[in-house]
């Protein structure tokens, strides 16, 4: 996993709450057995509807389309497990959601890629909405050793929470399976003992 | 004595193999998983990357189920060269790591979730996590379910683990007997409703109380499957005498002393007395209507008797901006009689609605009548076994007389991954689980509904209140 410290950029405003995963990764785009190619697919129907370029889609106009951050609704990146959908976002460029809330499989999944989701309450999501609408004040810095959002153009710096196992194999860019398998003697004698309480499995 | 403890912490102590941090991180032990072709393939990737074998190959079981045609007449080959290589490449991770697998062809193939308790995979007191968002539907054997990605996935394959964080728990308790022409989609579509497709985000959902008591294992199977559409991350249902009788000699199941110390120790799979939950729901099923989706999101239903609509209803201007995006999409306009909206198609199939008594449910509203002209009605069983099952009950030839394609098996239109895709502008009456944007195809439009409601709606040509279509009780 890519490891994550510090990321500048700009932030496009996607407010619409459950935007879902066939939303976010169209089902043609995963007939893949790798991962390549997802980029195209991010968002494809709203960019390209009917193959055309939505001139008023975020990531299409202008200011936005090298953005980095998506301001974005309550319950993002609800409905299917595909992972598809953080793999597309990460070969776009996306590097952090901010929002209310987001889907647990899909938030799982952004951990497992080293994409940060950062929760606020709504009056601040809803704050940073308004001022990275104004494409001239989209900038913005996420440090996550500070744990804090700073607005390039208004200097408002806003800390976030996040808790400290995710904090670490982010900031690291730790290999989750070795890290569990350095443990495999627990699991083995977790084993053990689950099997004699439960001798029928 | 030690603190009353709801279902869903019991599952999760029994199955922690080590606390990672005091934030509810601990590590997970998982009975078992289903793969299917399609969110697979990277994680098998990853362990030949990394040369890691898979831990349990016996715990994990194969299907294709996701991009494989349902023509009528079943062949190996696949035309579409790109869903071809997926299958092949989960036959080679199946032989190279020896997994099981239910190929195309063979009797026991059918999508994931409905074969997985065919086959007894899933067993009261389990974990159970799959690559497919709807392993929630696993709650219904009294297991704990949930879907994952392709990483953890790989995590799963690699050390029978997942990093996993304890979730606020919800109880949603059923009560009151449903009415005339309604059944549990229709429970769990109110449900959804009622607390919003975020209702449940972050929570296990336990469901619970004398209506999902009388409900069989399989109409259990719809609301647990669906749950997920509120956002729920789990599920769980305390397992009864409906879900030992379900299990009993399915070809996974404990045999003789084994069974008998199983049973003995599933009856202690429930809820203490003064358990306490983070969340309480409730729902006298007997208010239940048959619903329809009119939106583009799960929670954007109503009764079939009501009319669409005002998004200008909404308070919150977010969610009016939504409604209106919603309705503009699916083509509707405010105040329109739901029922009474022509459709272009009528899709039974899914994992949320493919089981044998659902397909008894759709063919009774069949009898005596024909799909409606100008609407292409098709049917695509859960399971091999289930088409089987139909055929020899005559069930089939019901569909096939009035005017349905009676399919092989798969997730077929529910996803449109294989080619049963929907036009731009198409309408279809779909016994499945999402109605998002492009789901059964970019522009396609879909109501949601009960597998007896579709059939209402195939031979009407319009969405229909099914009870007047069915024989009195």
């Amino acid at each position: 996993m890519e490891p994550f410290a510090s990321v500048s950029g700009i932030a496009a405003p996607f407010p619409a709450p459950n935007v879902d995963t066939d939303v976010i990764m169209p089902k043609v785009f995963l007939k893949g057995i790798d991962r390549a190619g997802l980029d195209i697919g991010l968002f494809n129907l709203l960019r390209f509807p009917g193959g055309e370029r939505d001139p008023d889609f975020v990531l299409n106009r202008p200011g936005y389309t090298q953005a980095k951050f998506l301001v974005v609704g309550p319950n993002f990146g609800c409905g299917s497990s595909r992972e598809h959908a953080v793999w597309g976002m990460m070969q776009y460029g996306i590097r952090v959601l901010i929002g209310t809330s987001f889907a647990g499989i899909f938030d799982d999944n952004c951990g497992n890629n080293g994409l940060l989701t950062i929760v606020l309450n709504k009056a601040t999501v809803d704050h940073i909405i308004d001022v990275v609408s104004v494409p001239e004040k989209a900038a913005m810095t996420v440090d996550l050793p500070a744990q804090t959002i700073t607005l390039t153009v208004t200097g408002e710096v806003i800390p976030f929470p996040i808790d400290a196992l995710r904090k670490d194999a982010l900031l690291r860019g730790l290999d989750a399976i070795g890290v569990t398998l350095a443990a495999a003697n627990d699991i083995r004698a977790f084993e053990v003992d689950y099997k004699r309480a439960n001798p029928w499995l | 004595m030690s603190n009353p403890r709801t279902l869903y912490d019991k599952i999760v102590d029994a199955h922690t193999v080590r606390k990672l941090d005091d934030a509810g991180r601990v590590l997970l032990y998982i009975d078992r998983t289903v793969l299917n072709e399609y969110t697979s393939p990277q994680a098998f990737s990853g362990l030949r990357a990394a040369g890691r074998p898979v831990w349990r190959p016996d715990a994990a079981l194969m299907v294709v189920d996701h991009v494989n045609p349902t023509a009528s007449t079943r062949v190996s080959d696949v035309e579409d060269r790109v869903a071809a290589r997926q299958i092949s490449y989960l036959a080679e991770n199946s032989r190279d790591f020896g997994i099981q697998m239910f190929d195309i062809l063979d009797p026991r193939q059918g999508i994931e979730h409905v074969v997985a308790p065919e086959q007894g995979l899933v067993l009261p007191g389990m974990v159970v996590a799959a690559g497919d968002s709807h392993t929630t539907s696993y709650a219904a054997l009294g297991a704990l379910g949930f879907g994952i990605g392709t990483s953890d996935i790989e995590h799963y394959l690699a050390t029978q683990t997942l990093v996993y964080r304890r979730l606020k728990s919800m109880r949603v308790n059923l009560t009151g007997n449903m009415g005339f022409g309604v059944t549990s989609k229709d429970v769990i579509m109110e449900v959804i409703r009622r607390i919003g497709a975020d209702g449940a985000t972050g929570y296990a959902v336990e469901f619970a109380r004398s209506a999902v008591e009388a409900m069989s294992v399989e109409a259990r199977m719809t609301i647990s499957n669906m749950i997920v559409e509120a956002g729920a991350r789990g599920a769980v249902i305390a397992p009864d005498d409906r879900v030992f009788a379900y299990i009993e000699g399915r070809p996974r199941a404990p045999k003789g002393d084994l069974w008998a110390q199983a049973v003995a120790h599933w009856r202690t799979l429930r809820s203490d007395d003064g358990a306490v939950f983070d969340r309480e729901v409730h729902l006298d099923v007997a208010e239940v209507a048959p619903l329809v989706s009119w939106g583009t999101s799960p929670d954007q239903a109503a009764a079939v008797s009501a009319l669409v609509p005002q998004p200008a209803d909404e308070t919150d201007p977010v969610r009016q901006a939504s409604a209106a995006r919603a309705l503009r999409y699916m083509g509707l306009d405010p105040a329109t009689p739901i029922d009474g909206i022509p459709i272009s198609h009528a899709f039974i199939g899914s994992c949320t609605n493919a089981r044998i008594e659902d397909l008894r449910d759709a063919a009774v509203v069949l009898r005596g009548r024909k799909v409606a002209s100008g609407v292409r009605a098709i049917i695509v069983p859960g399971s091999t076994a289930v088409r089987t099952q139909a055929e020899a009950e005559g069930i089939a030839t019901m569909f096939s007389d009035a005017g349905f394609e009676w399919r092989q098996s798969g997730c077929s239109m529910c996803l449109a991954m294989n080619d049963d895709v929907l036009a731009p502008g198409d309408r279809c009456a779909s016994s499945t689980n999402r109605n998002f944007e492009g789901r059964q195809g970019a522009g396609a439009r879909t109501h949601l509904m009960s597998p007896a409601m579709v059939a209402a709606a195939a031979v009407t040509g319009c969405i229909t209140d099914v009870r007047r279509l069915m024989p009195d009780r």
